[in-house]
C-alpha cells in the first residue's frame, strides 16, 4: 500500500528538483505532525482519513491542504516558490478525486485602478490554474473568478494588509 | 424643453429628495468673483416658493470654486428686478455681479421664473432670461439658471444640470452592501439604481444619459449589465465564463467595448452588440488589456495594457488592430478617460509610490499630476471638460473629490453614506 503513495511524491520532488537553491517552505513530515494532524480541519480531511491508512506523505498533504490561500508579490501573478508544495498537494488531491470541483478566486490589493486589479486577480487565479493543469488536474474541475480589489481579506492601507490581500483563495465546492 | 423637464420630473419623484453629498471647496481660484444672488421674489399660493432658487444658484456658483457669493445677511435690500437695483449699494458690498429674479406661480400650477444678471460697475445687464417650470422641476430650473449665469461669466458651459453615478459601500455585521447611486451634480436627488451584497463596479453612462452599464457579481461571477434609469429595466449583456468587465459605450450608444477573458484567462478588449450579444475581439495580446474608452469618432479605443511589463495607456485602431503606446512617464499609468475635446487623457498615475490623478496632453505628451492623495483613482471628466471627478481617501474612508483640469480648484464631496467610490459624470442633457 505505501507504494500507492510513492507516485504522489513525484510532482513534489520534481518541483523541488527544479529549484535546488530554494529549501522547501514546509517542514519535512515528522511524528509531531502526524499526531497533531487529527485536530486539523481540512475540506479534504474526511476523504483522506476515509482512505484508511496513514503515511508520512498523507499527513503532510493534509497539512498542506489546510493552506487554501496563496499570496503574491506586488503587481505580479507568478506563483512564489514557497507555495509549490501547497499547490502540489491540492493538485494531487484534485487529480485523485476527479469529482471534486474547485474555484480559484483571485484578488488584488487596493492600490491602482479597479479594473486593472480585476485583471491582476484573474492573472493570479490563472497562474494557479496552470499549475494544477500541469500536475494532472482536469480543466473541467476548475473555474476561476477575479474579484480584483473588491473583496479584501484585511481592511487597511498598509503593507501588511496589502500583502494579505494579494492572493488566490482555493475554494472547494 | 417642457417635455424634457416633465420626463425628468418622473425620474426625480421616484425617491424622496435627500442630500447625501455636499460640495466643499477645499481650494478655489486665487480671486473668485464676488457675486450677489438676491433671494428671488415670489408670487404664488404659499407664503414661500417651494424651492429657494437663489440659494441653489448661489450654492452652484460657490461649489464651482470660481465664485464667492455675498452672504444674504450682508445684503442691504432685496430687489427682484433690474429697475429696483441701486448699484452703489452693491458696489459697497464688493459684489462684481448681481443676480435678481422672481418666481410667479400660475393658476394652472405652472411656474414662471425670470432673472437678470448685472455688471455692478457698469450697470449693464449681462443676461436676462425667462423660463417655464413646474413644481417638481424647480430645482432643475435653478441649475439651468446656474448654467446660463456660469457660462456668461466664465465662457465655460455650465454642468449644473448633469448628474453623477457612483458606488456606495456600507459594511455592517451582516456583511457588505454595495449600491449603485445616481444623484444630481450637487449631490441632491439621490437614487439607488442597484443594490447587492456582491461587488458593483465600473458604472458607465450611455451617451444619451438614459442608461448605465456596470459590472455586478450576481451569481458569483462578474457580469456586465445595462440598466435603463427611467424604467429600472436591467439586462445582463455579458455573462461569459471568466471576466466580464469594464464596459464603455461607443459614441453612437449602439456598441459596448468591454473586457473579456478567454478560457485561458487572457484579458482582452472586445466590442459587443448588446442586442445581438455578438462580441468581436479587438486586442489579442497575452498581457492584461482592459479599461477601454472610445475615441470620439468611434474608430479607436484607448485602454490600459501591461504588455510592456507594467500598466500603460495605449490606443488601438479597431479595424487595423494597430496599437500605439501613449504613456511613458513612470511605471504605472492606467484607466484612461478621454476629455470631451479629445485632446487630453485623465488617468491614474503612480507618482513615487502614490496613486494620483494625472492629465496627459495627447499632442505634446506632457503628463501633469493634478492631485496629491495616496490612493486616488477613477477619474471622470465633467462634460464641459473643465473638471475631473475622482475617488480618493479621507483617512481610511473612500470619498469623492473634484479637481479642475488646471489643478487650481479642489472640491471635496462630503458624504453621509459611508464609503463612496467610482464616480462618473453624466453627459450633458440633450436639450440644447
Amino acid at each position: 500500500m505505501p507504494g500507492k503513495y510513492a507516485y504522489l511524491l513525484m510532482p513534489l520532488l520534481l518541483l523541488l528538483a527544479g529549484c535546488p537553491t530554494t529549501p522547501p517552505a514546509q517542514p519535512a513530515p515528522d511524528s509531531d505532525v502526524s499526531e497533531s494532524a487529527d485536530t486539523t480541519t481540512s475540506p479534504a480531511e474526511s476523504e483522506i482519513i476515509g482512505a484508511g491508512e496513514e503515511t508520512d506523505a498523507e499527513s503532510s498533504d493534509r497539512e498542506l491542504l489546510d493552506q487554501n490561500i496563496i499570496y503574491f508579490d506586488f503587481d505580479a501573478s507568478t506563483v512564489r516558490r514557497e507555495f509549490n508544495d501547497v499547490l502540489a498537494a491540492h493538485a494531487r488531491y484534485l487529480a485523485e478525486n476527479t469529482a471534486v470541483r474547485v474555484r480559484l478566486e483571485g484578488h488584488a490589493d487596493e492600490r491602482g485602478s479597479r479594473e486593472y486589479n480585476i485583471g491582476l486577480g484573474e492573472s493570479r487565479s490563472q497562474s494557479v490554474r496552470r499549475v494544477f493543469l500541469i500536475q494532472g488536474v482536469s480543466a473541467s474541475q476548475i473555474i476561476t473568478v477575479s474579484f480584483g480589489e473588491e473583496r479584501p481579506a484585511v481592511h487597511g492601507s498598509n503593507e501588511d494588509a496589502w500583502a494579505k490581500n494579494r492572493r488566490v483563495e482555493i475554494v472547494y465546492r | 424643453m417642457r417635455k424634457i423637464l416633465l420626463s425628468l420630473l418622473v425620474i426625480l419623484c421616484l425617491t424622496p429628495a435627500y442630500s447625501a453629498i455636499q460640495i466643499r471647496v477645499t481650494k478655489g481660484v486665487l480671486e473668485p468673483m464676488p457675486v450677489a444672488v438676491v433671494p428671488f421674489g415670489w408670487q404664488g399660493q404659499l407664503t414661500e416658493p417651494p424651492v429657494d432658487i437663489a440659494a441653489v444658484i448661489s450654492r452652484d456658483l460657490a461649489g464651482s470654486g470660481r465664485f464667492d457669493p455675498v452672504s444674504r445677511s450682508d445684503m442691504l435690500e432685496f430687489p427682484n428686478a433690474g429697475s429696483e437695483l441701486d448699484f452703489d449699494d452693491w458696489r459697497l458690498l464688493g459684489a462684481d455681479v448681481v443676480v435678481v429674479g422672481r418666481i410667479v406661480e400660475d393658476d394652472d400650477g405652472s411656474f414662471l421664473i425670470q432673472f437678470q444678471v448685472f455688471d455692478v460697475f457698469r450697470g449693464d445687464q449681462l443676461l436676462g432670461y425667462r423660463m417655464q417650470s413646474t413644481r417638481g422641476a424647480l430645482r432643475r430650473s435653478a441649475h439651468h439658471a446656474s448654467d446660463l449665469i456660469f457660462e456668461k461669466l466664465t465662457g465655460i458651459r455650465g454642468a449644473f444640470m448633469t448628474r453623477i453615478a457612483y458606488v456606495s459601500v456600507r459594511r455592517s455585521g451582516d456583511g457588505t452592501r454595495h449600491q449603485l447611486v445616481v444623484a444630481d451634480a450637487d449631490g441632491e436627488n439621490r437614487t439607488v439604481i442597484a443594490d447587492s451584497a456582491e461587488p458593483i463596479l465600473s458604472p458607465a453612462w450611455s451617451p444619451d444619459s438614459r442608461k448605465l452599464a456596470y459590472v455586478a457579481f450576481d451569481g458569483g461571477n462578474s457580469g456586465v449589465y445595462v440598466q435603463t434609469l427611467a424604467t429600472g429595466d436591467r439586462q445582463r449583456v455579458s455573462g461569459r465564463p471568466g471576466v466580464n468587465s469594464a464596459p464603455a459605450w461607443s459614441p453612437d450608444g449602439r456598441t459596448l467595448a468591454l473586457t473579456l477573458s478567454e478560457a485561458d484567462g487572457n484579458l482582452d478588449i472586445y466590442t459587443l452588440n448588446p442586442v445581438t450579444g455578438r462580441a468581436r475581439r479587438v486586442t489579442t495580446n497575452p498581457a492584461i488589456d482592459t479599461e477601454p474608452v472610445w475615441s470620439g469618432d468611434g474608430n479607436s479605443i484607448y485602454f490600459t495594457s501591461d504588455r510592456s511589463g507594467g500598466p500603460q495607456v495605449y490606443r488601438i485602431n479597431i479595424d487595423s488592430g494597430v496599437a500605439r503606446r501613449l504613456t511613458f512617464e513612470g511605471s504605472y499609468n492606467a484607466r484612461p478617460r478621454l476629455s470631451p475635446d479629445q485632446e487630453q487623457i485623465a488617468l491614474v498615475h503612480n507618482d513615487r509610490g502614490n496613486y494620483r490623478i494625472g492629465i496627459l496632453d495627447l499632442e505634446s505628451g506632457v503628463l501633469q499630476v493634478l492631485t496629491d492623495g495616496q490612493l486616488d483613482e477613477s477619474p471622470s471628466f465633467a462634460p464641459n471638460g473643465s473638471m475631473i471627478i475622482y475617488a480618493t481617501r479621507d483617512r481610511d474612508l473612500g470619498v469623492l473629490a473634484v479637481v479642475s483640469v488646471d489643478g487650481l480648484i479642489h472640491q471635496r464631496l462630503v458624504s453621509e453614506e459611508g464609503e463612496v467610490r467610482e464616480p462618473v459624470w453624466s453627459p450633458f442633457p440633450r436639450s440644447r
